[in-house]
């Protein structure tokens, strides 16, 4: 698909140039603009990759801002040790099918090394950000690409798309470099590194849409499927061997699917009976619920949850 | 509202807009508003917003904890930077740059301004034009926003009077005109109570314009492609060396002004060689004719030396390059920026080394006073600065095109972005007033 000039719908007056963008063009060109600059202005980027549909889609981007060249970044991802395996099937696969290099930074080797300590409640979400700020520092990578969207939170709605973070990973919003036209601040000191967030202003439905446009796939868990969850906290988990269910939680099969990929224990399904990405789209347009408040266990654990692992260094 | 069915979604515009207004204009009722009646704020994030209410002691949902999303915004009750929000209608997506209000925050305006095509100046009815309203217009001419939205709010307080709403339209409207913006819609409204936001008030049977929502969906997006120069700054040289494609050469980029044709001469500046368009790459596929803003990759003829931070224009249409470049700046650093400053210059994909010569004179926003010579700028502050580069750069003006007439500075300590910058003159002069007919029609 590309962009034709008859489809673009103007004002009811037909007063936009015949030359405006669709939305998801103006998107697709803004995020490639965003990777072609840190091609050109660093020396070891890095695409955060977990198999989830957010860095899909920029992985897809990346390959086509570089086509018929390959991407010119290598992919990173942070493996929590409860990942779904449909995921990690889908992940290797990609490295495999477009010739990637890819790194794993591994919560479970941390957790087996005693580094890290397993969290009574099970999730391991929080603990990814000590492996993840190592291994940009241990590989020295200067720019990390992330998956971030600034409608996905209201701490993330003020985050940059060029965002410093200091030799510790930090967010310190207070510090953030103004951002003026499209002219991104590379600039960092040894040590440093620039977290890249070239879908800033995409929001669910974008990333659905443009899926569906460029026919990417997508591991399977994003339709309806039956599986063995049960509930907890309001929210369908899979049953597993990460740590669920307890005593008191009972396991039913139901048609479920997810909309966020993360760790298994922190990461819930929806109701839903959606097999065709068309089926997805309605079903998002007319939902009620945020996607991480839906599915998402650990940004409930403060107001100011997302803010305060930001700054700590998550993604 | 009605859901949005896919088939509406994909074929949507996007307009970038920005707000501005004094504290206690209601513009967190405006953007709270639309960001519920257009569906964006959904059941968890308005259960999120009264359960902190309710701990926070407050009776009613507090509608700017939806908006105000940091710890210490929360806590201080302030709003300390540019927010960027998402909504969506069956016609169009809305990006909202949601800028503060206060003084000292121009250089937020100003950043928020910067991607706009669109910026809407609040005032509140009973107070009218103020200083504040003032600076935000100022601001509006300087960035060379296409459009600006008075928003006359809170007209339930006035009884919907429509000589109050009037007087303030004229007034700013003039005003404004001087300035140069070029087009200025106002639009009486009452935020709180709904009126004229997303549907018709009918309290104001007098006012037979658009709701608020309704000018945002139509008013047309502009592509920069009349009267324009195009250009191309090359962000990145695409060379497979493959065994399919050993001498494959691409310069990709984002095309920042105009459109470029397969065949068209070029030029490619600073160097000045010239070579013909052999194709142009949209993202994998060819096609025959590309525009602003799209990101392409282009092919030429012969094989001269490209590289990132060149400029490829058309050879009938090649801005002169220079070493001296005069801009209005707006300060967005909490260092001055003072004369003899040695700093980096990012204009397009090129960052060169430069000095600043003169700081001529400071703007008082107020009432468009020049100060001569301060000495130095301090954040927030809006001045003439002269600017020695060490590589000749092409520079259009700022009034000529938004991408390639605009640069900042960089601290090369530390890399903080010191400035932003706009080439040529402050402000437009008042648009000669053109027969329709001449406008008809793409001249190319």
């Amino acid at each position: 698909m590309t962009t034709t000039v008859a489809t673009v719908k103007g004002g009811e007056d037909g007063t936009d140039s015949p030359y405006a963008l669709s939305h998801l063009d103006a998107l697709e060109s803004e995020a490639v603009h965003i990777f072609r600059e840190v091609a050109g202005e660093f020396e070891r980027p890095v695409i955060l990759f977990s198999g989830g549909k957010d860095s899909i889609v920029m992985l897809h981007l990346a390959l086509k801002a570089f086509a018929p060249a390959p991407v010119p970044f290598t992919l990173l991802h942070v493996d929590t040790g409860h990942n779904f395996p449909e995921v990690i099937e889908y992940r290797d696969r990609t490295v495999e099918k477009h010739n990637l290099r890819l790194h794993v930074a591994s919560v479970q080797d941390y957790i087996d090394r005693g580094v890290l300590k397993e969290r009574p409640d099970g999730t391991r979400n929080p603990l990814q950000t000590v492996p993840l700020t190592e291994k940009i520092q241990g590989e020295k990578f200067d720019a990390v690409f992330g998956g971030g969207r600034r409608d996905e939170e209201k701490a993330r709605a003020k985050e940059r798309v060029f965002s410093l973070r200091d030799e510790f990973s930090q967010w310190d919003p207070r510090r953030q470099r103004p951002e003026l036209w499209n002219l991104y601040n590379g600039r960092h000191a040894p040590g440093e590194h620039v977290r890249v967030f070239p879908l800033s202003n995409w929001t669910e439905l974008d990333v659905w849409q443009y899926i569906a446009r460029e026919g990417i796939e997508l591991p399977q868990i994003y339709f309806a499927h039956e599986r063995d969850v049960f509930a907890r906290n309001g929210m369908w988990l899979t049953a597993g061997e990460w740590g669920g269910p307890k005593d008191g939680e009972t396991v039913e099969k139901r048609l479920i699917r997810y909309r966020t990929v993360g760790d298994m224990s922190c990461t819930g399904a929806v109701d839903s009976a959606a097999v065709t990405l068309e089926q997805v789209i309605a079903e998002i347009a007319a939902s009620r619920l945020t996607e991480r408040g839906a599915t998402r266990a650990d940004d409930k654990l403060s107001e100011a949850a997302m803010e305060d692992r930001k700054r700590e260094g998550y993604f | 509202m009605s859901t949005i069915t896919t088939e509406e979604l994909s074929a949507t515009t996007l307009l970038r807009f920005a707000t501005a207004g004094s504290v206690d204009d209601g513009k967190s009722t405006l953007v709270g508003r639309l960001l519920h009646d257009s569906k964006s704020v959904l059941a968890d994030q308005l259960e999120a917003v009264e359960h902190a209410s309710r701990n926070r002691g407050q009776e009613a949902p507090d509608l700017a904890l939806l908006t105000d999303g940091l710890r210490a915004e929360r806590e201080q009750g302030i709003t300390i930077d540019v927010a960027y929000r998402y909504f969506a209608t069956p016609r169009r997506r809305f990006i909202l740059a949601d800028t503060p209000g206060h003084v000292q925050y121009t250089r937020n305006m100003v950043t928020g301004a910067s991607t706009a095509e669109l910026t809407v100046i609040l005032v509140d009815a009973r107070n009218g034009v103020v200083e504040q309203t003032r600076r935000h217009a100022a601001i509006a001419a300087l960035l060379r926003v296409p459009h600006v939205v008075l928003a006359v709010n809170k007209m339930d307080l006035v009884d919907y009077q429509e000589p109050v709403f009037a007087a303030i339209a004229e007034e700013f409207t003039a005003y404004a005109l001087e300035l140069g913006v070029p087009e200025i819609t106002a639009i009486p409204i009452s935020a709180l109570a709904g009126d004229n936001v997303v549907d018709p008030s009918a309290n104001m049977d007098w006012y037979g314009g658009p709701t608020f929502l309704e000018h945002l969906e139509t008013v047309p997006v502009t592509h920069d492609l009349r009267h324009c120069h195009a250009r191309l700054p090359v962000q990145y040289v695409i060379r497979p060396q493959t065994a399919e494609l050993p001498d494959y050469r691409g310069y990709a980029g984002q095309i920042a002004a105009g459109s470029f044709r397969v065949g068209e001469s070029v030029t490619v500046l600073p160097s000045g060689r010239t070579s013909k368009i052999t194709g142009i790459d949209l993202l994998g596929e060819p096609v025959d004719i590309a525009w602003t803003t799209q990101s392409v990759t282009v092919l030429l003829e012969d094989d001269i030396d490209i590289s990132r931070g060149d400029l490829i224009v058309p050879t009938k249409d090649a801005p002169p390059t220079t070493q001296d470049i005069e801009a209005t700046v707006c300060h967005v650093a909490d260092a001055p920026l003072t004369v003899g400053h040695r700093v980096l210059l990012k204009h397009g994909t090129r960052t060169v080394k430069a000095i600043v010569k003169d700081i001529p004179s400071r703007l008082t926003l107020d009432d468009l006073s020049l100060h001569p010579h301060p000495g130095q700028l301090v954040a927030n502050d809006i001045g003439r600065v002269k600017v020695r580069t060490a590589e000749p750069l092409p520079v259009d003006s700022y009034a000529d095109s938004r991408r390639t007439g605009s640069f900042i500075l960089i601290d090369p300590n530390d890399g903080t972005t010191l400035t932003a910058g706009m080439v040529g003159e402050s402000f437009a002069s008042p648009e000669p007033v053109k027969d329709k007919a001449e406008d008809d029609g793409w001249d190319f």
